[in-house]
This record gives structure tokens, C-alpha cells and sequence, in this order.
């Protein structure tokens, strides 16, 4: 992925927000990745009848345009489910402003490539409240410096070494850990017989 | 030095340190379900990858089971189950579908096939893993790519936690179960509480407990955001455990290890609880009442509180015993083992449900179900107006199959999540234990158990 995100942002306030809301069941039911942009926040994008709810923020200009998510706390949590982050990047969304993201949420965020940069409260209150005006926010995620540029300001985000390097690299994480194919099978040349596991087929 | 059991646990499986700061961990045993697994098996394809060691995966259809009848109620959930079959005929592993005496929710499944033992590290493509903390084994749910990572290098890419220790000291009130003590501490650590921790369970009212309590208590930690749950293993950890052994170490924290957070709850002043929002900590003791909005300090408090409460269609200061239910839902892989249906029987036996609610009890795994049977607690739940479903799986605690709840449908359940539309859309769940969902269908409304108990009810 480009070391920087920009768009436009759109708040999102609400805390707790748990992947069953981000990716409703009923779009589980699939064996690809693909087709899971009308997914996301399905049920508060549209009503029962598959109308558009217009007042959820996402409905509504500029912020039907947003890339940019400014969220409440503890985001992403519930299931395992990585279909919440494709139907999320399939969608348009490619960063996502928070404090706190639950850690299953958060892996799967950093195997897509899509940014989840952790700001305090304050930082966050201040992104919800100016997203939130009609002329809209512009918000440059920079990976490689750790700061958000919008308006004339700058904040710093936190985001682990490993992280940063993984968004940076766009590194297929399967293949690179096979370069360490030797250092697993000497791990497993020191397990016993009663520590590898066999499953009855 | 003075080392965690989580410590321990991490240190033993470390293959190799990465450059950027991860870390590459074993994974001893590795579980899959047919919607977070197919997405990897084409990622392996796609790469031309083989799966490095078949023996040591198991996957188990669960979460789209249909538990009316075997085959699956629909096209879409057929696709998901034969899709994993495939999957797993082609890499030689363990499946266990429909008709398998084996087949069950994978949490269940597991340690009654004696797959857990103390010093494992478990991975699965489900957030409930940490339900294997209970034999201090590291569980941890993982997404879709990771589980294509583990199929592929049988290894993860790990960061180490932070550690936080929960004390629960003292005894538990007559009536109050390990499902009242992981929401209590939910309650008092908060959802997303532990967001970057691996949390510790000890104190003599865990220890007290049996394993399945055990197991509930670690299966629900993941609500307070705790990525593994752990209890250091005893001898009924031991004694409940498959026949591998881990015994590079003992798998209990040393004398004098530190915690990043530490949280200490006395178990003598746990109530039976029941969730009123639509978050896990958002909880009540059975005799409360739904809280106030005025009480709430800032407007975002107010805000949060007033949606949930909307949501759930409750009036502050109601009464929690006046909540009517229209049904009762017993199952997950949090409460649908063989002691949870006991303690479940034991309020039914004799008294019927009431009028109006629809109670149905789905067995954790077909091994548990036929448990039941032999112990006549079937007859007990279907003398008493229960549905006693004859298939295994998910069910209602998710609501994947065709056991869906109605928009503004009420329901006391044994189950993990309380979210907006977890059990259907518009649905309105209340989180407690099997036997106070026992009480409530029995009585129509939330009630307390031990009224049951004591026979004033
Ligand atoms: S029972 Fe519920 S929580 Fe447990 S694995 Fe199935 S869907 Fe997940």
C-alpha cells in the first residue's frame, strides 16, 4: 500500500462497534472474499426493506464520499470474522482513526493493508467533532512518520514497529514466514512424541 | 526471573524472532468451522502451498448446522459444508461433518475429544478460543489470513500481550455460577477492557470451579477484549486433559510474577446477573433495575445509554423482573456442555414453561446430547415444553442457520454476545446463566433462580 491514506473522514461515534454490525451474518454465507461492499454496516446503511437509511452519517454528503473512519472505542470487536475488513475495504475504506481496536479486528486490518492508527481520546473527540462539520474533513494518514495531517494540524498516532512495516511492505506474510521454514522444522525436531498432535481423521 | 503463565506459555512455542518486532509462535493444534476457513484454503491454492502438518488441524461444522434436522436447511450453508469437506479430503484432515458422533460447536468438541492439555497453544478461526485458558493452554482466535498462514508454516506471526491478572477470592452465594463471575468481571473491566492483554483468572472462587465453569469464564473473557484467557493448570485441569504432555514446564504463573493490570473482585458480593443493553458489559444484578439515563455524567454516555436502551425497547428503573421474554434460547459453546443442561434440569424438572415463550435448548455436541439422553434430562426439558433440538451446532447464538429471532423478539439466552442483531435482526437478547434462562422460561419473565431454589417461585 502508498505510505500515506488520505481522504475524507466521516464519525462514527459509537463505542463497542462489534463485527457482527460491521459484517452481518447473512453475507457470511460465501466462500470468496469478493462481493462483501454491500455488506458493511448493512444494517445501518439500509432498513429491512433494503432502503437506505438517511440518516446514518454514511448516507448523507460529503461523508457518503468518506475513506477515512473516526471511531468510537474498543472498534471491531466480537467475532473473528475477516470478512468485516474486505466488506470495509471493499466498501472504500481504507483508514480507520480510533482508540482502541479489539486485537482480532486489528490483525486482520493489517494483513489487508487497510490503516488503523490509535489516537488518545482527546485527538479522537477533536477528529469526531471537526468530521462532523458540513464542509467535511480531510485527513492524511502518513505510516511512515506516524501523523495525521488535517487542517493546519498535526497529531501523532501510535502503531506497532511491526505493523507499520507490514502496511509499508505490502508483504505477503505466509510466503515471508516460509523463508523461516528451517527455524520451524528445528522447533519441531525438539517436540516429543506427546507433543505433536494427531488428530483421529 | 519470576515468569507469567502466559509468558511461559509464549516463550515455550517461540520459533524465531522476526526483524520487525513479531515474532514466529508454534501452533500445537489448530481448529477450523466452515465460514472463516474457505477463504484460506484458496489463498494456499492460489500460492501453491501445501498444508505442513495435516495431522494437526480438525476442522467441525458448527456454526451454519442446521439443528432440526441433519442435512443443512439451505443451498448456501450446504455449499460452506461440502466446500470444507473438500478442503479437508484434499490435505488429509480431520473433518467432522454432518452424522459424525464427533461433530459438534468446535469448543465443545475439542476438549471431549481430549485434544487440550496443559502448555498447548491453540489457534482457530473464532474468537472463543481462549475458551482453552481453562487447561492453562494458550487459545486464540486468529482471522481468515492467519488461518491460511497456520495451514501453510503451522506457525503464527505473534506480538507479545500485556498480562492482567483477575482475582476472584472468596466464596460464591448459593445460586451464582462462573457465568455470573465472568460478568461481573466484564462489568467491572469493561468490553474492550482488555483490549492488548492476555488475562489471568485465579483466586480460590475460580479454582472452585469445575472445568466447564472454567471453560465458560475463559470462552467469555474474549468479551472484556482479552485476546487469551488463562488458569493455571491443577490437577482437574490435569485429570480432564487428552493424553499429550507439555511438561517442559508447570503450567501455573511463579511466586511473585508481575501483571501489567491487576483487578481483584470479591466473590461473596456476585448477584445472578442479567445483561439489559446491547454490550456484554452492560449488566445488572437479577433484582436491579434497567439504569437511568440521567445518571450518566457525559452527553456521550447519555447518548450510548439512551441507543441501547432504545434498542432493547426498556424504560430506566424498570424492574429487571418485570422484563416479559418471549423466548429462552440454551446453547454456544459458553453454556451448552453436560453441566450446564444439568443445572439447567435441575430448575425445569416438574414445572412447565410458560404460555407464551418459545424455549429451546441446542446440546453443544452430539457426544453431550447423548449424554443427556442417557441421563433422562431430554424427557425432563420436553415434559416441561422445552424444544429439544436432535442436532448440534451454533444455532441461535448466532444465528447462521434457520434458527433466527424475530425484529423486537425478546429472549433470555445462555449465550456470549448481547450485540444488535446477533440473534436476528431487531432481536433483544439478555446474557445470563443456563439455569436463570431455565427460570425465566419457566416464569415468563427474568427472574432469580434461587427463588426456584428456595421454592418461593
Ligand atoms: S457457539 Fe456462538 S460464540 Fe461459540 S463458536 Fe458458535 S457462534 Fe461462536
Amino acid at each position: 500500500m502508498p505510505s500515506t491514506v488520505q481522504g475524507l473522514a466521516a464519525p462514527l461515534p459509537t463505542a463497542n462497534v462489534d463485527t457482527d454490525v460491521i459484517m452481518p451474518k447473512r453475507f457470511l454465507v460465501t466462500i470468496t472474499r469478493a462481493g462483501l461492499a454491500d455488506g458493511a454496516l448493512a444494517d445501518l446503511r439500509f432498513d429491512e426493506t433494503g432502503k437506505r437509511q438517511l440518516e446514518f452519517v454514511l448516507n448523507q454528503t460529503p461523508w457518503d464520499d468518506a475513506s477515512i473512519l473516526i471511531v468510537g472505542d474498543n472498534f471491531g470487536c466480537g467475532s473473528s470474522r475477516e470478512h468485516a475488513v474486505w466488506g470495509l475495504m471493499q466498501y472504500g475504506i481504507r483508514g480507520i482513526i480510533g482508540t482502541s481496536f479489539a486485537g482480532i479486528f486489528f490483525d486482520n486490518a493489517r494483513k489487508n493493508g487497510l490503516a488503523l492508527p490509535v489516537v488518545g481520546p482527546d485527538v479522537r473527540d477533536q477528529l469526531l467533532e471537526l468530521a462532523g462539520h458540513s464542509e467535511g474533513l480531510e485527513i492524511t494518514i502518513d505510516i511512515g512518520s506516524r501523523q495525521l495531517f488535517y487542517e493546519d494540524q498535526t497529531a501523532a498516532f501510535t502503531m506497532d514497529d511491526a505493523t507499520r512495516t507490514a502496511l509499508l511492505k505490502d508483504r505477503d506474510d505466509t510466503l515471508d514466514s516460509l523463508k523461516h521454514a528451517d527455524a520451524i522444522r528445528q522447533f519441531e525436531a525438539g517436540l516429543t512424541e506427546t507433543m505433536r498432535v494427531k488428530v483421529a481423521q | 526471573m519470576s515468569r507469567t503463565l502466559y509468558d511461559k506459555l509464549v516463550d515455550a512455542h517461540k520459533v524465531c524472532d522476526l526483524p520487525d518486532g513479531d515474532m514466529l509462535v508454534y501452533v500445537d493444534f489448530h481448529i477450523m468451522n466452515e465460514y472463516t476457513s474457505p477463504q484460506a484454503f484458496s489463498g494456499l491454492e492460489q500460492k501453491g502451498l501445501k498444508v505442513w502438518r495435516p495431522e494437526a488441524h480438525l476442522s467441525v461444522v458448527d456454526h451454519v448446522k442446521a439443528t432440526r434436522q441433519r442435512a443443512p436447511h439451505n443451498a448456501a450453508s450446504k455449499l460452506l459444508i461440502d466446500n470444507l469437506e473438500a478442503n479437508c479430503r484434499k490435505h488429509g484432515i480431520a473433518f467432522y461433518g454432518l452424522g459424525d458422533p464427533r461433530q459438534g460447536i468446535e469448543h465443545v468438541v475439542v476438549p471431549e475429544q481430549g485434544l487440550v492439555a496443559p502448555g498447548m497453544l491453540i489457534a482457530c478461526g473464532d474468537s472463543h478460543t481462549t475458551t482453552y485458558g481453562a487447561f492453562g493452554a494458550l487459545g486464540f482466535g486468529i482471522g481468515t489470513s492467519e488461518v491460511e498462514h497456520v495451514l501453510a508454516t503451522q506457525t503464527l506471526r505473534y506480538k507479545r500481550l500485556k498480562t492482567m491478572l483477575v482475582n476472584v477470592e472468596g466464596a460464591l452465594a448459593p445460586g451464582v455460577t462462573a457465568k455470573d463471575i465472568i460478568m461481573k468481571v466484564i462489568q467491572v473491566v469493561g468490553a474492550g477492557g482488555a483490549n492488548g492483554y492476555a488475562v489471568e483468572f485465579a483466586g480460590d472462587a475460580i479454582f472452585a470451579q469445575s472445568m466447564a465453569g472454567r471453560m465458560t469464564i475463559c470462552n467469555m473473557a474474549v468479551e472484556l477484549g482479552g485476546r487469551a484467557a488463562l488458569i493455571a493448570a491443577d490437577d482437574k485441569a490435569y485429570r480432564a486433559s487428552g493424553q499429550m504432555t507439555f511438561d517442559a514446564e508447570t503450567w501455573a504463573s511463579d511466586e511473585g510474577a508481575e501483571y501489567d493490570s491487576v483487578f481483584n473482585i470479591d466473590a461473596a458480593g456476585i448477584a445472578p446477573l442479567v445483561s439489559w443493553g446491547t454490550s456484554p458489559d452492560q449488566s445488572v444484578a437479577i433484582d436491579g433495575m434497567v439504569p437511568d439515563v440521567s445518571a450518566e455524567t457525559t452527553p456521550k454516555a447519555k447518548a450510548a445509554l439512551a441507543r441501547a436502551l432504545d434498542y432493547m425497547g426498556l424504560e430506566p428503573g424498570q424492574a429487571i423482573t418485570d422484563i416479559q421474554i418471549d423466548s429462552a434460547f440454551i446453547g454456544s459453546c459458553t453454556n451448552s456442555r453436560i453441566e450446564d443442561l444439568r443445572a439447567a434440569a435441575e430448575v425445569v424438572k416438574g414445572r412447565r414453561v410458560a404460555e407464551r415463550v418459545n424455549a429451546i435448548i441446542v446440546p453443544g455436541s452430539v457426544f453431550t446430547k447423548l449424554q443427556a439422553e442417557a441421563e433422562g434430562l431430554d424427557i425432563i426439558f420436553k415434559e416441561a415444553g422445552f424444544d429439544w433440538r436432535p442436532e448440534s451446532g451454533c444455532s441461535m447464538c448466532l444465528a447462521m442457520n434457520d434458527d433466527i429471532a424475530l425484529e423486537g423478539e425478546r429472549l433470555a439466552s445462555s449465550t456470549n454476545r448481547n450485540f444488535e442483531g446477533r440473534q436476528g435482526r431487531g432481536a433483544r437478547t439478555h446474557l445470563m446463566s443456563p439455569a436463570m434462562v431455565a427460570a425465566a422460561a419457566i416464569s415468563g419473565h427474568l427472574v432469580d433462580v434461587r427463588d426456584f431454589k428456595k421454592g418461593t417461585a
